[in-house]
């Protein structure tokens, strides 16, 4: 158990590293920085005296050193244009965009697996036939238009629903800022995770089908039956334990995914979560904030993942890690 | 009244092509503690008839015709909450490759203690003292080990003496094997077979063997019915066909048994291959193969002929016959 922890650390570095090396090689393209720092005004003269302070004129590998020293310590460097640490800063967002991933999780989980389940057993029925249909529609429409179709509908025409922003938050522990206790928060949550999770749903709808409908074929279901075991027994345990192998494999990568995909669903809501800083960061080449984002983002995919194993570990007995004989 | 009585069963597989029939008119009875062996060439409808026995034909099969009677009930029009009744309960089935038969995800335990469940009113506790019992009848080792592992900690022999024991779980009065031994290792099968056969008279429990396995047919079975193309073309006591098989099928089958051939000389086998099921000729469907053909035999389906004790679908079998009472008569 603690040899997996250890390796999924080191693993977790080497990622960061990379990852940390890639955007600190890319940031000299996304524009220069002095320019949204300081404004049209400041002279040529200052505007280099201010990178030599800065040490942006220092050569890559030099920067990069003193980057890393630092962030060695968990200091990511401060943010141009909050002049704060971008840590502090992304950390701030953070709790909006892990709420609307967990939102859009638990709708995925909520309808995949019955509606998944369901066509497996049934895929001559209308409701199965209807399902893939509106699956295809569903992973090709884009997101920003998911999100304009839903807001038009919910928010204008019907007006059950708030179009933007977080809503009412409340404070737990001191430390979280959550939308989840309030009624409030908790509607204008809706409309953002439907939007999140409208891609990743058909997917996964069509592949705990596919693999259900395989997992019934199998020998071991047919001697389920011979058996006389309930059918619900058959479908649920026998059957769905299985099928669930490979769903939460690829689950997990899928939820380090929508941690991205929320750029759009969070611009679109004016949802104040970090996805949203990010495209703002960008906007404003800020650079410090545009690395401590994707090195957080890497972290997140890696811790995922790992939870993933575990889980998988536990749902698979052929799999051997977390300390089992 | 026999125990099972399968009556002019006729199984359909309903493909885009069209219908096939994997089964055709297939009749026959078994009675309590009998052993009876199913032998044919693969494709010849053993598997299907098998299955089609408890209902358990998979989409796009089905039973199109014919029944099959347990104890007076048809099994192919019961209600399928009543048929679940019956299914490992009353009849049990052994798959023919245990490295598939058994969930991989869950325990040993967990697979037999449900079985046990399914059909009786029983605690955890009771349930998994049975299945410790039976687990010990078929000689596994460390019994209460097995059942906290999971399938593929255990060899293929041990999972199919697991598949035994969970077949023999309610004391059912029939188990279907379906070619029990065909994918273990050749040490073993013989094991394997030893054990159910002594299980089956131990516990009066009537098996039905679907193998192609002539040998093993000739051990265990006290009769034995020849499939050919989804039919029975011979059937009766086990000892009389493997002794004097009539059909020229079967006489083909036991002459192409390597323990027949003379050493140094080339084994003898039937010519041409089994015809698919969507292209059976007409009249007998081994008449493409038979080295007796006659002209009748190109045109008419033949009926069942009344030899010894056996009965033989084939129309040389019913002349010879015919002329022996001229004989006689003269």
């Amino acid at each position: 158990m603690i040899a997996f922890f250890v390796k999924r650390f080191f693993q977790a570095v080497v990622v960061m590293f990379v990852i940390s090396l890639i955007s600190f090689s890319i940031q000299d393209n996304l524009g220069d920085p002095l320019r949204e720092l300081v404004g049209q005004a400041v002279s040529e003269e200052e505007r280099q005296a201010l990178r030599d302070e800065m040490g942006l004129n220092d050569p890559f590998l030099v920067q990069y050193v003193r980057f890393a020293s630092k962030a060695l310590q968990g200091d990511l460097g401060d943010s141009y244009f909050f002049k704060q640490p971008a840590f502090d800063v992304i950390m701030k967002k953070l709790p909006a965009t892990l709420e609307l991933v967990f939102g859009a999780t638990v709708i995925i989980v909520l309808f995949s697996v019955p509606i998944g389940v369901y066509s497996a057993i049934n895929p001559q029925s209308w409701f199965s036939k209807t399902v893939m249909g509106l699956s295809i529609i569903g992973i090709s429409v884009p997101v920003f238009l998911t999100a304009i179709g839903l807001i038009y509908l919910f928010a204008i025409e019907l007006n059950w629903l708030p179009s933007y922003g977080r809503g009412e938050t409340t404070q737990v522990w001191g430390v979280w800022e959550t939308g989840l206790f309030s009624a409030d928060g908790l509607k204008h949550l809706i409309l953002p995770s439907f939007t999140l999770a409208s891609i990743m749903l058909p997917l996964f709808i069509r592949l705990i089908r596919s693999e259900m409908m395989e997992v019934l074929q199998s020998e071991y279901v047919k001697f389920a039956w011979a058996k006389g075991i309930s059918p619900r027994r058959i479908y649920f345990l026998h059957a769905l334990k299985n099928t669930m192998l490979p769903v939460i494999t690829v689950g997990g990568v899928q939820i380090g995914t929508m941690v991205a995909y929320t750029i759009l669903t969070e611009t679109v809501f004016q949802w104040p979560g970090m996805g949203f800083l990010f495209l703002e960061a960008v906007n404003r080449v800020d650079t410090p904030l545009i690395v401590a984002y994707l090195i957080i983002v890497g972290a997140i995919f890696v811790v995922t993942n790992t939870f993933v194993d575990l889980i998988y570990g536990l749902v698979n007995p052929t799999v051997k890690l977390a300390g089992r004989k | 009244m026999p125990l099972l009585e399968v009556s002019n069963l006729e199984v359909c597989f309903g493909l885009r092509s069209g219908a096939v029939k994997a089964l055709r008119d297939v009749s026959f009875t078994l009675e309590r503690g009998e052993r009876l062996g199913v032998v044919g060439e693969s494709g010849a409808g053993k598997s299907v008839l098998g299955f089609s026995i408890l209902n358990l034909l998979s989409r796009p099969g089905h039973i199109s015709a014919g029944s099959v009677r347990f104890e007076g009930k048809d099994l192919a029009t019961l209600a399928p909450e009543e048929l679940r009744s019956i299914r490992g309960n009353r009849i049990s089935m052994i798959f023919q490759d245990p490295m598939m038969t058994l969930n991989p995800v869950l325990t040993i335990g967990v697979q037999m203690v449900e079985c046990l469940k399914a059909h009786r009113k029983i605690s955890t506790k009771d349930a998994t003292y049975i299945a410790l019992q039976k687990l010990k009848q078929v000689q596994m080792p460390s019994p209460e080990t097995r059942l906290e592992q999971y399938p593929h900690e255990l060899s293929g022999g041990m999972r199919q003496r697991i598949v035994i024991a969970i077949g023999l779980l309610l004391d059912p009065d029939i188990i279907i094997a379906d070619e029990p031994t065909t994918a273990l290792d050749v040490t073993i099968q013989a094991e394997i077979m030893d054990l159910m056969l002594n299980l089956c008279e131990q516990n009066n429990v009537a098996l039905i063997l679907i193998t192609h396995d002539l040998g093993v047919v000739s051990q265990v079975s006290q009769r034995m019915l020849v499939m050919y193309a989804g039919r029975i073309i011979e059937q009766g006591p086990t000892k009389e066909i493997i002794n004097d098989a009539q059909h020229p099928y079967t006489q083909g089958l036991m002459n192409a048994l390597p323990q027949m051939a003379i050493p140094g000389q080339k084994l003898n086998q039937i010519k041409g291959t089994m015809p698919p099921l969507q292209r059976i000729p007409k009249g007998c469907s081994f008449n493409p193969r038979c080295e007796y053909v006659l002209e009748v035999c190109k045109h008419n389906l033949p009926a069942f002929t009344q030899s010894g004790n056996c009965q033989v679908a084939c129309h040389l079998v019913a002349e010879l016959n015919q002329e022996k009472l001229l004989v006689k008569e003269v």
